[in-house]
């Protein structure tokens, strides 16, 4: 097990590297001069002088890239061009209202998409199966922030329900925080839960066509014991990486979902600096979101490997 | 998908028969052809001109003359939508034939050069999967400034990765095949080989993930015009028409519902379609 994981975590070192060159990259696709792109909306000389000098601009890609990587290695990520933040601060205040969001439409996918999956695959065939996946296919298909604003429509204006917008942190208001991402959560976890479902199908009518099974049964079990500890059991492996990949969808679908529920998240973060101009923002929110992403599938990895004791070799 | 499929199933027309035959394959079928009508004949569908303003005519409700009724400027909901479809199609086609273009040469030359060669590109990929899609494609919008053909080669890039990653797995598949051992002792270049061999071989499977893909790709469209980085005003798109409605979601909720709803029709018809494609290449379906 010790070397499996420092066999995956010595692998995260190539990845990261590639994901540093895309994303000071980015800054080369910028039109014109750099250091003017970069200064934003008012072009002021001295600001302009002072990005200059502190990207290296003068300097050869290769030095420039190295400066930048050595400020990043060392938790610098520059600052807001806007408002001076350090770009590191203005993703740690943002951090958590995502990370919450994703975490209730991470349980939403799970409540949903699991049981359906289970369901169908156990009636291959009938119109419950067949209803199940067309509704997760449309799941699949419906663009989230189009449903948050079906549902706002619905939910906030005609019924008066749960409110339209706004975010109430964990630590003011459980409750209230709850309320407020109940109906969000659910609009981004539409698409995970499509996806969900239908592995957990697959993975369902895999494991219990497995011979065990027919052995659970011929040794006289009960049909729910031999699906829930020998069917869903082993159904459950694949699910765990299917999940953990699904997050990657969750936080690309978290920048539409704030977007339309005005939820002062990471991905009103990157919008608003894409809005403003703001580049090194843009760059900081990349950076931290692959290495996020990384880290959690990582996590996922880990768990397979304790699920699955055939994976660590 | 194993090689026996690829070998025995591809004959065209019995495809196109268990497709058509399949129920997700020829609903799915129905609706993107509708789709790919409604763009094509835009001119002659379209009861307005999708940018005449009526100032006359502000956000009404629909009626006998607006049927989706029309926009904060007058503008007929209907016509839009139906002029918006193109920004959809061509971004799904394009931005698809880019991905391929990009992904499928690096994941046949990954596959079958191994070694090195694949190593290293393999770990790119990894590097480009590491960031969410969108949030990629977000990023590059963003530096190469907002437009409807630089949404199109942000989507393409950051969708180029599964095609390097499918290709090579499949290239890996069929090259453990015999027949690709009897051309080589042939004496066949490895160019020919790949071009003439294992490409053919791998078409079908990447068909299917380019119609899923497509999918998403008009998905991600949507999703960069709602945030103002694809399709500029005032040339119409629905992800844009859904940016604008947003500010009278309470007022002309119409605004809002049509051009979502068009977005899920298309997007559940390339999905059920891709399905149907895979179901009917699966030998075991046979």
């Amino acid at each position: 097990m010790v070397r499996y994981v420092t066999n995956r975590l010595l692998m995260l070192i190539p990845t990261l590297f590639i994901v540093s060159v895309v994303v000071f990259g980015l800054q080369k696709l910028l039109p014109g001069d750099v250091a003017i792109a970069l200064a934003g909306e008012d072009k002021d000389p001295t600001v302009i002088a002072e990005i200059r000098a502190r990207y290296h601009l003068d300097r050869p890609m290769l030095t420039q890239y190295a400066y930048w990587l050595g400020d990043v290695l060392h938790g610098d990520l520059g600052h807001s061009m806007r408002n001076q933040v350090p770009v590191l601060e203005l993703i740690r205040t943002k951090l958590p209202a995502t990370m919450m969001l994703s975490a209730i439409a991470m349980a939403w996918a799970l409540a949903i998409g699991v049981p359906t999956g289970i369901l169908s695959a156990l009636r291959k065939g009938s119109w419950l199966d067949y209803l199940s996946n067309v509704v997760g296919l449309a799941g699949l298909s419906v663009p989230p922030f189009w449903l948050g604003l079906m549902l706002i429509l619905l939910i906030s204006v005609d019924l008066g329900w749960l409110p339209a917008s706004g975010y109430v942190s964990p630590f003011e208001d459980l409750g209230e925080c709850i309320r407020s991402l109940l109906m969000p959560s659910f609009v981004l976890g539409a698409n995970v839960a499509g996806v969900i479902m239908r592995h957990t199908r697959s993975a369902m009518l895999t494991a219990m066509a497995a011979d065990y099974i027919r052995t659970a049964r011929a040794k006289g079990l009960t049909r729910r014991v031999i699906i829930a500890r020998h069917g869903f059991r082993n159904a459950l492996v694949p699910l765990i990486t299917v999940s953990a990949l699904q997050l990657g969808a969750l936080l690309s679908g978290a920048v539409l979902t704030e977007q339309v529920f005005t939820i002062p998240g990471f991905g009103r973060l990157i919008v608003d600096s894409v809005y403003n101009r703001d580049y090194s923002v843009v760059q900081g929110v990349v950076l931290t979101t692959a290495a996020i992403y990384m880290l959690l599938n990582l996590l996922a990895d880990l768990a397979y490997a304790m699920a699955d004791p055939r994976v660590r070799r | 998908m194993n090689t026996f499929a690829l070998r025995h199933v591809i004959g065209a027309d019995s495809l196109a028969r268990r497709l058509v035959r399949s129920a997700a394959g020829s609903g799915g079928g129905v609706i993107v052809l509708l789709f790919i009508a409604i763009a094509c004949l835009a001119p002659m569908l379209s009861p307005y001109d999708p940018l005449a303003t009526d100032w006359g005519a502000l956000r009404q409700a629909p009626s006998a003359a607006h049927l989706m009724g029309t926009d904060d400027l007058g503008r007929d909901v209907l016509s839009r939508i139906i002029w918006g479809s193109r920004a959809s199609l061509l971004v799904g086609v394009l931005s698809i034939a880019i991905a391929m273009v990009v992904g499928v040469p690096l994941g046949l030359i990954s596959g079958y050069a191994g070694g090195v060669v694949d190593g290293v590109l393999m770990r790119i990929t990894d590097g480009l999967l590491a960031i969410p899609s969108l949030i990629l494609a977000i990023a590059l919008a963003a530096f190469l400034g907002a437009s409807l053909v630089n949404a199109m080669i942000a989507i393409g890039i950051a969708a180029a990765p599964i095609f390097i990653r499918l290709t090579r797995g499949q290239v890996l598949v069929v090259r453990g095949e015999q027949y690709v051992d009897a051309v080589r002792t042939m004496g066949f270049s490895g160019l020919r080989i790949i071009s003439r061999h294992v490409l053919p071989n791998i078409l079908p499977v990447l068909l299917v993930q380019a119609t899923l893909s497509m999918a998403d790709a008009i998905i991600a469209e949507a999703g960069l015009s709602f945030l103002g980085l694809g399709q500029q005003p005032p040339d119409p798109s629905w992800g844009a028409a859904l940016d604008a409605a947003r500010s009278f979601i309470v007022e002309c909720p119409w605004m809002s519902i049509w051009p979502g709803v068009f977005i899920c029709v298309s997007v559940f018809g390339l999905n059920l379609l891709g399905d149907g494609l895979r179901d009917a290449l699966d030998p075991r379906n046979l």
